[in-house]
């Protein structure tokens, strides 16, 4: 069932992973009419963190040439849609690629946990993916009354 | 609003204590954990102490940034603990199960 939408918003900005930290903020912030509580605004950040990382390192490979797109939409009954999108590699096995511990990172100093952060601190995520052509992650997190 | 991280570091008895303040995402985790490793490698601890009691935002990243520290210091024979979790980082620790790995303890009441 599509919800109303009641307001909304879009923001982009380079694949520079100074960027993290401001689009997490931009997020929680335009959040913050529907009054959210402490925790529902740090799942917000959290779960935008790790979308938005996982644009920069693994949708483009931390080229800042790519631009990292968001859009938020506050829709009736307290639900908040976030989409986090990058128009970069894509995901070839989006299951791999969600199986908690799995790592896309040969480096091994991630911890492989952002898709079950997603997951957990939201109350749906869908993962949209085409090779060579990007990656969209749509999460929805419903506010309490 | 958004706070840098950083770290104050104090060694004795070969025990590196690190008390982390800020936020730790992947850009601020990359700059910290070349710090951390020089000081590992020049002191050479048998324990490394992370205080997360000032980290005010904590995502998987930092997950990727404590399991990364475990390991280096299980290969040099030494070990790793946690302390004072603050709220958020607990979540994201106990979520991984990273506290199943990880010793976590709570040396001071809990500020929430």
């Amino acid at each position: 069932m599509k919800k109303k939408v009641l307001n909304e918003t879009d923001l982009s900005f380079p694949a520079k992973s100074v960027n993290e930290s401001f689009a997490r903020y931009a997020v929680s912030s335009f959040c913050a009419q529907l009054d959210p509580t402490i925790e529902e605004l740090s799942d917000i950040r959290t779960a935008v963190s790790e979308a938005v990382t996982n644009a920069i390192i693994h949708g483009y490979k931390e080229d800042c040439n790519g631009i990292v797109y968001i859009n938020v939409k506050v829709c009736e009954d307290r639900t908040l849609i976030i989409k986090v999108r990058d128009k970069g590699c894509g995901i070839a096995d989006i299951q791999l690629a969600m199986t908690p511990l799995y790592s896309g990172d040969p480096s091994g100093e991630r911890g492989g946990m952002g898709f079950s952060i997603m997951e957990t601190f939201t109350d749906d995520l869908s993962v949209c993916s085409s090779i060579g052509k990007g990656t969209t992650v749509t999460m929805i997190k419903r506010l309490s009354d | 609003m958004m706070n840098v991280l950083t770290a104050k570091y104090d060694f004795s008895d070969k025990l590196l204590k690190v008390v982390l303040s800020g936020e730790i995402d992947h850009h601020s985790a990359r700059a910290l954990r070349e710090e951390i490793d020089t000081k590992i490698n020049s002191l050479m601890p048998e324990m490394l102490v992370l205080d997360l009691k000032n980290i005010s935002f904590m995502d998987s990243s930092g997950l990727g940034l404590i399991l990364g520290r475990y390991t280096k210091m299980k290969e040099h024979g030494g070990a790793l603990k946690v302390i004072n979790p603050a709220a958020g980082a607990a979540r994201v620790l106990k979520l991984a199960a990273a506290d199943k790995v990880i010793p976590i303890e709570w040396t001071e009441e809990k500020n929430q």
